[in-house]
């Protein structure tokens, strides 16, 4: 194990329903300190099954998630993981700046060093002035933004995300993806990032993970080489859709392997 | 952020209208009603119709002679009808106000025990169902003959009274705790498994706020029921100091002074709404939630 290894997934299976579906077979995967991951694919690819399994919030059926050189649960319990999920799940009888504050409420921080941290981190996802709101109030994007500074105000290691800007409309995700790009600089923290969208995939990434599903598993690594920091000159830049091209085959091959159709239907 | 701007002064005066309104759309009811009343009692008395029941002073006395006799003394010397009548009802108040905080803390501590276990829950619900389909009138002079020989000097006699309002109260409050616990949304709760918070952590900074909208709702029919519940329970327990003490004694009367038992009735109607409206008030502090989910 290279000393900056932060997760580790070996010989990883996952079975639902008493082994009856197969949403993960054979899963190896290594991520880096600082390293942004997307994991792309279909749905039914288990996408969001291996960061669930990451994130300790589901168990493997066969193999080991090893996670800052401890088991995933022991990462859970010592607080390693900031969540986002596709809903921005606030709760919706805590302001924005309590919603914030949770996890700190739940590590012990006392009331002035919350209110600094909270400060801080509304702050950094630019929602300052908005710490008296209810979520309610806010929109889906900004939501979204709170849900972002809760993840992050406890400093975690790992920033686990299941396709946060999915339910959002385009032009709220491409903000968004700049912004979370900005973030991911300014805190260094490793993010694993679940999506459907191989544009956003490529431009937010340094690595995308490509996964082919009925069993899931993975079909292809792209680096990313784009330069850092990206832009939305990014976007424009024909690397850029050289990879966007590359990943859209990895999936494609993917699919392709799949069992034909009358197989399927038959099971 | 401009159209945050934009809706929040919105919000503020339509709430502000709502209540205005509100108050004004209650006055024009009870204006209704009164027209209603007494425009039924108009054509009945007119016409001689006798269907359900003939219509005099006796069955339907006119509105005005009800809220008179009020202000008038039932024994000649002695106090206004409003002033006795409010002093039983302070006393039913009493009996219903401890009836109701031990009927929601014994709700609210069974919901949150059976939410915690499915075999608890399938277990007891059936029976805490069955609770509620006893007839209370049954029950009460028990209750009665249990409590009141072990009860304190300063809850003598009206402690039995307010355990049988509690009776009454559980009920809902347990029901409704449950299922609030149990609506919680399973993103909440995983990411609160993200955080290893511990089961204690989860009920109370989680399900029991999540709960509370259902909470209310239950502490809404809990509170009208306690007053009933209170009533009905002096009847077999002989208390003459509440509304059911009025209410046998002027039932007695009821051919020679029907006015009285109505003006009564009128009295135990306002406790039982003076109960539902500090409900309603202490939701209005407690629960934020968007605007349009308040009742």
């Amino acid at each position: 194990m290279s000393a900056n290894e932060v997760v580790r997934v070996e010989g990883v299976s996952k079975r639902f329903a008493r082994g009856a579906v197969t949403a993960l077979q054979s899963i190896d995967l290594s991520i880096v300190e600082g390293e942004f991951v997307s994991l792309i694919g279909p749905s039914g690819c288990g996408k969001s099954t291996l960061l669930r399994l990451i994130g300790d919030l589901t168990e493997p059926t066969e193999g080991t998630v090893t996670v800052n050189g401890k088991s995933a649960r022991r990462a859970r319990v010592d607080r390693d993981y900031g969540i986002v999920f596709q809903d921005a799940v606030l709760y919706d009888w805590r302001t924005v700046a309590k919603n914030v504050a949770l996890p700190l409420e739940l590590a012990g921080w006392g009331r002035a060093q919350r209110a600094e941290r909270v400060r801080e981190m509304l702050r950094l996802v630019e929602l300052d002035g908005f710490e008296s709101h209810h979520p309610w109030e806010l929109s889906g994007g900004m939501q979204q933004r709170v849900s972002i500074a809760r993840a992050l105000s406890f400093s975690p290691s790992i920033l686990l995300m299941d396709e946060p800007f999915g339910a959002l409309d385009e032009m709220t995700r491409e903000r968004l993806n700049s912004e979370l790009l900005r973030i991911w600089e300014t805190t260094g923290s490793t993010v694993v990032f679940v999506t459907h969208s191989i544009a956003e995939a490529v431009f937010l990434s340094t690595r995308v993970v490509v996964m082919s599903p009925r069993p899931g598993r993975i079909a292809n690594v792209v680096p990313i080489d784009l330069a850092q920091p990206r832009t939305a000159a990014t976007r424009e830049d024909p690397r850029y859709f050289e990879l966007v091209t590359r990943v859209r085959e990895a999936l494609h091959i993917g699919s392709d392997r799949e069992e034909p159709l009358a197989r399927a239907v038959e099971r | 952020m401009a159209a945050i701007a934009s809706e929040r002064p919105v919000l503020r005066s339509a709430r502000l209208r709502g209540g205005g309104g509100q108050l004004a759309l209650v006055l024009a009811v009870a204006l209704a009603l009164w027209g209603l009343w007494e425009g039924y009692r108009w054509i009945w008395v007119k016409t001689g119709f006798s269907w359900p029941f003939p219509v005099n002073d006796t069955t339907l006395p006119h509105v005005h002679t009800i809220v008179q006799a009020l202000f008038v003394s039932p024994q000649v010397g002695g106090p206004w009808l409003l002033t006795t009548l409010f002093h039983n009802a302070l006393f039913t108040a009493k009996e219903a106000a401890a009836g109701f905080a031990l009927g929601a803390i014994i709700g609210f501590t069974l919901g949150v025990v059976l939410a915690h276990s499915g075999i608890l829950e399938r277990g007891f619900l059936p029976y805490i169902v069955a609770s509620q389909t006893i007839p209370i009138l049954a029950i009460a002079p028990m209750v009665v003959v249990w409590v009141n020989p072990r009860l304190p000097d300063p809850l003598a006699n009206w402690g039995a009274v307010a355990v049988i309002a509690a009776y009454l109260t559980f009920f809902p409050v347990v029901i409704n705790t449950l299922r609030g616990l149990q609506s919680v949304d399973p993103q909440a709760l995983e990411l609160m498994r993200s955080y290893a918070a511990s089961r204690w952590t989860v009920l109370w900074k989680l399900r029991v706020p999540a709960a509370m909208p259902y909470l209310f709702a239950a502490l809404k029919i809990a509170a009208t029921a306690s007053v009933v519940g209170a009533i009905i329970g002096e009847l077999p327990s002989a208390i003459s100091g509440g509304l059911g003490g009025a209410i046998i004694n002027f039932a007695q009367y009821y051919s020679f002074q029907p006015q009285n038992l109505w003006a009564t009735n009128l009295i135990a109607a306002l406790l039982g709404i003076a109960f539902f409206l500090v409900i309603v008030f202490v939701e209005r502090l407690v629960v934020h939630r968007p605007p349009e989910e308040l009742v």
